[in-house]
């Protein structure tokens, strides 16, 4: 069963004097329970792709199923409610809310969900269990700046899973740690790919990008190539 | 519900973050809503003054006075050429009290003059005031103890004075005055009662100077006219020269009895007197209820204009947090971004942003009510400093430093609401520029943003 499938895709920017054809017809199918890894130099297209992917973002044309549903002529809000309940977001640089505490940032999600529904004790209870589940269950009231870059990044992975998405998307999500806590977090994407979630990462580096299901690398706004090239 | 609770405590929980930020934010706001409340309570202070004067004087009164008539004004049918007479006349207080008889309570004619009163050795210059029985309660005095002057003192020409509450006080400041007796003139009078002390009324209107009541000593009319006969002559001495005026009555009350009839009865007075008195110009008919229809406009006009001055500074307030919400804005574009691709919809940015503002300026706005309510007691404080520091007697006599000293704030408490509403509107009129500003973020670009 897919997840999500891309239909020759493409992303034009428009700068007035001239037309940045950042994705040139990206057409990829990704099935449920896939661990992608998406590569490419910088300019390659690649963090367009993700946006789209992502649901940050619309296509100039071609389509974007997730789920069952095309996303690409989706309006803003729908968009939105699409990011909310079926897409974990997971930063380089973590981006938690610094105001918040680890709970407080982990239920985030929660504060916009379709219809605004109150946060019930189940919810309360779930967003426990996940900061539990990344290693947290000490830290609920600590705020961003008393963890570490490896205590973030758990956080915001608790955070991407606090509304049960289909797809988490995890772009260079160890990009600001140490190879440790690199493996640490990589560690816990692959638990959470082996409990059947789809995991699509942008990452520029081999050792990363091997531990995923599939490699893609992209060129130029089109998909060049799949597996790992050495070099 | 719940939604909105849990919007505005996130807000909190933002804006607890920079405490001294949103503080020094508030701070704008605090002081614009303080200044609309305490404005508006000096305005209505004011007008409280005003009226209350005006309700000494008598709403229902209507007030005749002798006025000196303008210096080359040919002074008609004079004895001596030396004598001015003017004012009103024995004849005028005939003739008023016969026309008028069934549509007023009462007229009492009234003659004062600055005299030297004594008892044995203490001295003191004092408002001799010759009237009768009436002139005590249409005047709102009240009687300390004793009695006022009676109807058969004035047909019996007793030698009875009243006294004042501060005149009893300095010429009898051990014995019991009743009983005693006072001497002007070198004519002697029993003190037959004391009044209650009675604060002074400043001037209203221009035409009826301030009165002080509190250093009289009233007489029998009809006393006064036989025994302390100055002849209604004034005489007055300066180097080298010499003049008398003459006036029979000061000034004539009269008590209309339905406060219709006020407006219309006063203008038949000014008519009727008019033709006995022509071109003269010697007198002046004041009218207390429309002084405090006078007092009504003040009120109004001091209202808008301090209101005003008020809602500048609140406005200015404005201005300072749409300022502080607009680099706020700029700095949490990454926050906006991460909600963003959390699933926060462009409304609930701009929700968020609106929730803040207005709980910034509304709990502003609490807080300048609170300071608000103090505005008597500032007042009071600031009276006392200027009383102490800046005034010397000469200002505080002057009809400004009475006002001055006389006014109490009094908070209008139609004005908190009011001011605690425009707080609130002022954080949502100036809070939907810097939320719209958040919410028109691309999410990409925001999150881009280190």
């Amino acid at each position: 069963m897919l997840t999500a499938r891309l239909i020759n895709l493409h992303k034009h920017y428009d700068l007035g004097s001239f037309v940045v054809k950042a994705l040139n017809g990206v057409s990829l199918d990704i099935p449920e329970g896939d661990f992608l890894a998406i590569m490419g130099s910088s300019g390659s297209g690649k963090s367009t792709l993700l946006n789209l992917l992502g649901g940050l973002d619309r296509p100039t044309s071609g389509q974007y199923i997730l789920c069952g549903q095309d996303v690409a002529q989706m309006t803003d809000d729908e968009l939105s409610a699409i990011r909310n309940s079926r897409i974990g977001f997971i930063f380089q640089s973590f981006n938690l809310i610094p105001q918040y505490t680890v709970v407080e940032n982990i239920q985030v999600p929660y504060h916009y969900r379709p219809g605004y529904p109150p946060i019930s004790p189940i919810d309360e209870a779930r967003s426990i269990d996940l900061a539990e589940q990344v290693g947290l269950g000490d830290r609920l009231d600590h705020r961003p700046f008393q963890l570490s870059g490896g205590q973030q990044q758990r956080v915001a992975i608790a955070r991407a899973l606090v509304n049960d998405p289909a797809i988490i998307m995890a772009d260079e999500p160890t990009g600001n740690l140490d190879s440790q806590t690199s493996i640490e977090i990589m560690r816990i994407l692959k638990q959470l790919n082996s409990e059947g979630r789809t995991i699509i990462m942008v990452t520029h580096e081999d050792e990363i990008a091997e531990q995923a299901k599939r490699q893609i690398h992209m060129k130029d706004g089109i998909i060049a190539g799949e597996g790992i090239f050495k070099g | 519900m719940a939604r909105y609770l849990r919007t505005v405590s996130l807000a909190l929980k933002s804006l607890m973050l920079h405490k001294l930020r949103s503080g020094l934010t508030m701070l704008g706001i605090v002081f614009g809503v303080f200044s609309v409340i305490a404005m508006l309570a000096i305005g209505e202070g004011a007008s409280n003054q005003a009226q209350q004067q005006v309700l000494e004087l008598g709403a229902t009164n209507i007030i005749v006075v002798s006025k000196k008539p303008a210096e080359d004004a040919p002074s008609s049918g004079s004895a001596s050429a030396f004598i001015l007479r003017y004012g009103l006349t024995r004849q005028d207080y005939r003739i008023l009290a016969k026309t008028l008889k069934n549509r007023i309570g009462g007229i009492v004619p009234m003659r004062e003059i600055v005299l030297d009163v004594r008892h044995i050795d203490r001295n003191l210059s004092a408002r001799i005031v010759a009237c009768t029985p009436d002139y005590m309660e249409m005047n709102h005095l009240k009687l300390a103890t004793g009695r006022f002057l009676s109807d058969k003192d004035i047909s019996d020409r007793s030698n009875v004075v009243v006294l004042a509450a501060e005149t009893a006080e300095r010429l009898f400041p051990t014995e019991n005055p009743i009983g005693n007796t006072i001497q002007v003139q070198s004519r002697a009078y029993r003190v037959i009662g004391i009044m209650q002390n009675r604060t002074a009324s400043a001037a209203v209107g221009g035409s009826l100077t301030a009165q002080d009541f509190n250093k009289d000593v009233y007489m029998p009319l009809d006393t006064f006219q036989a025994r302390l006969n100055t002849g209604d002559y004034i005489v007055k001495r300066t180097s080298g020269s010499f003049s008398a005026e003459s006036v029979i009555y000061n000034q004539i009350t009269l008590r209309v009895l339905n406060r219709d009839d006020v407006i219309p009865i006063s203008e038949s007075v000014r008519e009727t007197l008019e033709l006995t008195h022509g071109a003269k110009n010697d007198f002046d008919v004041v009218v207390p209820l429309e002084l405090l229809k006078q007092a009504d406009q003040l009120r109004n006009i001091f209202n808008i204009v301090l209101g005003s001055i008020a809602g500048i500074s609140l406005l200015v307030g404005g201005i300072g947090i749409m300022n502080i919400m607009l680099a706020t804005v700029t700095e949490r574009t990454r926050e906006i971004g991460i909600r963003r691709a959390l699933g926060a919809r462009r409304w609930d940015i701009i929700e968020q942003f609106i929730t803040e503002t207005v709980v910034l300026s509304s709990t502003g706005g609490l807080i300048g009510v609170l300071l608000g309510l103090f505005t008597p007691t500032a007042f009071g404080l600031i009276k006392f400093i200027v009383t102490t520091y800046v005034m010397d007697s000469g200002t505080t006599s002057s009809e400004m430093g009475r006002m001055f000293i006389g006014m109490t704030p009094q908070i209008a408490w139609w004005s908190l609401p009011i001011a605690f509403g425009f707080s609130v509107v002022t954080g949502l009129f100036f809070g939907v520029y810097p939320a719209r500003a958040a919410a028109r973020l691309d999410p990409i670009e925001a999150l881009r943003q280190v």
